[in-house]
């Protein structure tokens, strides 16, 4: 976890970015932990949701580097579960929207092996298009 | 009723079974689903940023279909429209939801797509199981021919279909919409607690051990509690639960395989609507060995 | 008609300049352009071609058949006063006042390689060669891009969900000038899926037609030798008479 005492105002600017493109209150969050614990794919990711949300709260763009961000799938179960009626999951997106944007693309989407290919159905093509190509 | 129908990408392909079946079963239920012209892909996922209009063009630009179609008659009901796909069924709802709270999206959109007529913020985008429990699940029972008897199912409802909260059809928490319409057909419930866990998604695509490694516990936890078969309302979920145990075999080698049926399969089964309308060849686990033994088949 | 006549005269006369250097001072209608961001007052009437010839340009490439078929002359444009971003065919379109134009020569794109007699007819076959056409946002930019007209988004849409025969049948008429792919913000290049939906569709989606089966036994036959010798052997004035007289069917 980050340990920054001083809130710079990078630190600041970052958390106005990720509040107006997620559209939540990150700062609402209180740090219950709820999101991490309810969320399926915890184990995959370098950094808990509730961590991300703290990181965000503090303006930490390391958050934004994070495996987490492209390991979330949207599933909205922490959405549900959130005591603060916050929504991780859109913040999840406004950090990987701020990746996507530069024109970077988190998967090879030339290179996905052609017996894949030739099996995955049209749904699970468009979805990783859009979570993970910018 | 004969309502506006939005297939979506995978129904014409992957998923055919389930457009197949479904629409077959709906017919039974005197639900004439009629096929929008010129609908495009809904995008699958809803854009969660603030400021992400483009997104939701493709979403919005089929609700103008479902718009016209009420308007040239071509269907009875005003202003409503039916999804089988979990995904695409949250996706409209959702676009249709932003752009009805919020004018000024709509304006936007509006004026973007210039070469459409403009969207009224009015359709109210449904999944064709919602339609089945307004209409009442004693209207399914009468029409079954071929009670499910003995065939133990565990629903799995994952994540687009009940969440989140304003956008699902049923509890996020505890969701019963398919163990109520499968109790309608017959069959014995089983309760999976990862019923609505997520499947892993489009995580297929490019980091296939996490779905491997979510798929396996769904299943093995459906079987756990007793579970013959799943079913699920979802062409990705499906893949996901049926295709990928050909990977979940190979990495865990006690692992016994389990059908995966789609709701509308074990509608036109209990309906005897015949085995062309289940489209059972279609499924990757074959579930006909499962049937036999239960003299379904 | 007074006034179609008019028209008709400037368009003549303008072509005229073109073509046979005619003095600039008998032409009476003027436009004025912007080629590339320079301004330029040409005769009214002409092509945008001919208007970039008439300025000075000359085309070393981006102009090919002059007759709108082959798509190599494919131009963008604004008016003076439009938000619109326009495209057009420069040898199809007229020069209006106040255009602000650009040639784009070459849409930069990859044409799949691939072997149709090994490639499966499923809608797979689209997505392994061109999986961007699942980026598609449904925004239908390509459609309004298209100078041929053709609805582009839809048979995008097409041949995402494998639907062979509604691509061929709606893309039928590209002519790859390769405008849809420059204007598309998921960077698909549709010309090109088109063609492969075309070829795929062609090899395995249509049904040999009887007629062109009962022909191709004909030839074989030697049916039609005595008749190309004829022709083999005739001189070109005969040749010419034939080619004046013969059935045609219906355009």
């Amino acid at each position: 976890m980050p340990t920054n005492t001083v809130i710079t105002a990078a630190n600041e600017a970052f958390l106005r970015r990720i509040n107006e493109l997620s559209g939540e209150k990150v700062t609402r969050c209180e740090q219950c932990g709820i999101c991490s614990a309810g969320c399926p794919l915890v184990a995959e990711m370098d950094r808990t949701p509730a961590e991300m949300m703290r990181m965000v709260q503090l303006g930490d763009e390391d958050i934004a580097k994070s495996k987490t961000i492209w390991i979330c799938a949207s599933c909205f179960t922490c959405t549900v579960k959130c005591p603060r009626g916050l929504d991780p999951s859109k913040v999840a997106e406004a950090l990987r929207q701020l990746n996507l944007r530069k024109a970077v693309d988190y998967i090879d989407l030339m290179n996905i092996p052609k017996e894949e290919m030739e099996i995955l159905p049209q749904i699970a093509l468009v979805s990783a298009f859009r979570k993970l190509t910018g | 009723m004969k309502i506006p129908y939005y297939p979506g990408c995978s129904l014409k392909t992957s998923a055919k079974n389930l457009e197949v079946s479904a629409l077959a079963a709906a017919e039974k239920l005197g639900i004439e689903m009629v096929e929008m012209p010129r609908w495009n892909c809904c995008g699958t996922v809803f854009s969660l940023t603030s400021d992400d209009l483009m997104h939701h063009v493709a979403s919005v630009r089929n609700l103008v279909r479902v718009q016209e179609m009420s308007e040239n008659g071509s269907v009875d009901t005003t202003n409503k429209m039916v999804t089988l796909c979990s995904m695409c069924f949250n996706t409209m709802k959702s676009a249709a939801k932003r752009v009805r709270e919020n004018a000024e999206d709509l304006v936007k959109i509006n004026s973007f797509m210039d070469t459409e007529p403009d969207y009224n913020g009015n359709v109210q985008v449904l999944h064709l199981l919602e339609i089945i429990r307004d209409m009442g699940f004693d209207k399914v029972s009468a029409k079954v021919t071929r009670p499910l008897e003995g065939l133990k199912i565990a629903p799995y409802y994952g994540c687009m279909l009940i969440r989140p909260k304003e956008i699902g059809i049923d509890d996020p928490e505890d969701p019963t919409i398919g163990a109520q319409l499968f109790k309608a057909l017959g069959a014995e419930i089983v309760d999976n607690p990862f019923k609505k866990v997520c499947c892993g998604a489009y995580h297929t695509v490019h980091n296939k051990d996490t779905v491997i490694e979510l798929a396996h516990d769904i299943l093995t936890h459906a079987q756990e509690e007793g579970g013959e078969a799943i079913s699920t309302s979802c062409p990705l979920c499906a893949f996901n639960l049926d295709n990928r145990q050909k990977e979940i075999k190979e990495k865990y080698l006690k692992f016994k395989e389990m059908p995966v049926f789609y709701f509308s399969q074990l509608m036109t089964l209990a309906f005897g609507l015949g085995e062309d309308a289940c489209m059972f060849e279609a499924n990757y686990v074959d579930p006909r060995p499962l049937l036999k033994s239960k003299n379904l088949l | 008609m007074e006034d179609k006549k008019d028209i008709m005269q400037i368009i003549a006369d303008a072509n005229k300049s073109v073509t046979t250097g005619i003095d600039s001072a008998d032409i009476e209608h003027w436009v004025w352009i912007h080629i590339m961001g320079r301004a330029y007052q040409v005769p009214a009437g002409l092509t945008i071609m001919q208007a970039m010839e008439y300025a000075g340009y000359k085309f070393i490439t981006s102009a090919g058949c002059r007759a709108g078929f082959c798509g190599a002359c494919a131009t963008m444009y604004r008016k003076e006063g439009e938000y619109k971003l326009q495209t057009a065919m420069a040898c199809q379109t007229r020069v209006e006042d106040g255009m602000f134009l650009v040639q784009i020569p070459f849409a930069p794109a990859q044409e799949a390689t691939y072997d149709i007699t090994k490639e499966p007819y499923a809608a797979s076959t689209l997505l392994e060669h061109y999986p961007e056409i699942a980026r598609c946002v449904a925004c239908n930019t390509c459609t309004k891009a298209c100078p041929q007209d053709l609805e582009v988004m839809d048979y995008i849409q097409d041949a995402l969900r494998g639907d062979y025969k509604k691509v061929a049948e709606r893309s039928f008429d590209c002519i790859q000038c390769g405008l849809c792919a420059v204007r598309c913000p998921a960077e698909i290049t549709q010309f090109n899926v088109g063609m492969l939906a075309r070829r795929m569709y062609g090899r395995y989606g249509m049904t040999e037609p009887e007629y062109a089966k009962a022909r191709l036994t004909e030839l074989d036959q030697g049916k039609y030798d005595k008749e190309f010798k004829k022709l083999l052997a005739a001189d070109v004035e005969e040749l010419k008479k034939r080619y004046a007289a013969r059935e045609r069917e219906a355009d």
